[in-house]
């Protein structure tokens, strides 16, 4: 059996193909690291995470140190129960605080972590206890609604006094 | 009289019952030809000249209009975000709508216009000129020599077309949103980055171009294999290999889409 130039046209194409996924898997897809020894597991809850949805980065200084990698309902206390897993190049300590923050007026969740000043290290299945939760717009624009009625509905009440 | 009335009402109750009779012909088809593939591993070369026909030579195509269909993605979406100001945000839009229908739907669409087709016509012409039948005489299994190397090289080419289309899209995407509009390089990777799961968009598009690849490629060699062995037998079963790849395309399309995302 002889090569021939089909053979080679063959290889060109398959070669495009191997070249094509890779580029789809490198530069398009990101990676998140697998493995769990590179990866720990933190747990934190929170009344109300808003939109915050699993694979949303946790950013630490504005640096993804990890991603959402679970949320549930906690039954018994009825908060958002959410696993974080983080990079294990990143250590926090005990009493790091976590917050739901928005990128941007209308962009995606993400968790913000805040370093504490403890001496001790956070485990893997260690708890965050000190967390707040994401802002609701709903709730904000409510809030100022009731709060500039009040104020409305007293300065009315002074007016009618007088 | 009851005749004229009743006969409209005949022909659709035909077409109905021929069409189950060939798609039932259609899987015991599929079998046969799985079952004739043994040959196709100890004569790979015979698929590599397959591949050389329906896929490499497909590559133009492909590239073109994957370039084209990724620019024009890069201008509409720009045109719909910068709208709500979140221009930023179009290298996502473009990566995920090619990743998950457009590349594996319009490359397979391609394919079988391009390559569906010729394999229809080449084996309907076979058949017409009765050289499947001599290859039979000869005991050379047809299913073996003609049919089996051709489906595998469609089935196996699916996914590198698609997987072409899919880059070339994103570089089209590139040139109009980033070169063209000067949006920022690095916004447009790496808003594509954040939002592009492997698992989840690139491997379950590349598993989609794999179904279509193989319902394509049956469709073609099937309607070639059943074709009537006459001139107006094999252009008929030509068009009806588009025309029925690319509603099966849209339809599994339809069913994938909502079993994966």
């Amino acid at each position: 059996m002889k090569r021939s130039t089909i053979d080679l046209w063959v290889g060109i194409f398959v070669a495009i193909g191997i070249a094509a996924v890779t580029f789809l898997a490198l530069k398009v897809a990101n990676l998140t690291p697998q493995s769990s020894d590179s990866t720990y597991v933190i747990y934190a809850d929170f009344d109300n995470i808003g939109g915050l949805k699993v694979k949303a980065p946790v950013k630490s200084s504005g640096v993804v140190v990890g991603r959402v990698s679970a949320i549930s309902l906690d039954t018994k206390r009825y908060v958002a129960h959410v696993s974080l897993t983080l990079d294990s190049h990143y250590q926090f300590s005990r009493d790091t605080s976590a917050e739901i923050l928005t990128a941007g007026l209308l962009g995606e969740q993400y968790i913000g972590l805040t370093q504490g000043g403890d001496e001790t290290n956070l485990k893997a299945g260690d708890t965050l206890s000190v967390t707040s939760s994401a802002l609701v717009l709903e709730q904000l624009i409510s809030k100022f609604m009731t709060s500039f009625g009040e104020k409305g509905g007293d300065s009315h009440a002074a007016s009618a006094a007088k | 009289m009851l005749d004229t009335v009743l006969s409209p009402f005949r022909h659709i109750g035909h077409l109905t019952v021929n069409a189950i009779w060939r798609l039932g012909f259609a899987c015991r088809f599929l079998f046969a030809v799985l079952m004739a593939s043994g040959q196709c591993l100890t004569r790979f070369g015979l698929v590599i000249r397959e591949i050389y026909f329906a896929g490499v030579l497909s590559l133009i195509i492909i590239i073109v209009s994957g370039l084209f269909v990724g620019m024009v993605l890069g201008l509409q979406g720009y045109n719909t975000l910068a709208r709500f100001g979140s221009s930023d945000a179009l290298g996502a839009l473009v990566a995920l709508s090619l990743l998950r229908e457009l590349g594996p739907v319009l490359a397979a669409l391609l394919f079988a216009s391009r390559s569906g087709s010729a394999m229809t016509a080449e084996i309907g012409l076979m058949k017409a000129t009765e050289q499947l039948d001599a290859m039979g005489v000869m005991a050379v299994d047809p299913l073996a020599r003609v049919v089996a190397p051709r489906f595998w090289a469609g089935v196996l080419s699916m996914p590198v077309l698609a997987a072409l289309f899919n880059v070339m899209g994103i570089l089209g995407g590139y040139l109009v949103g980033v070169v063209m509009i000067g949006l920022d390089s690095g916004t447009y990777w790496s808003q594509m980055n954040n939002s592009v799961d492997l698992h989840f968009d690139v491997v379950n598009g590349l598993i989609k171009s794999l179904v279509f690849g193989v319902a394509v490629t049956l469709i073609a060699v099937f309607e070639g294999y059943d074709a009537t062995p006459t001139a107006a037998g094999v252009s008929s079963a030509t068009t009806r290999t588009v025309v029925t790849s690319a509603l099966v395309i849209l339809a599994l399309d339809f069913i994938l889409t909502a079993f994966m995302f």
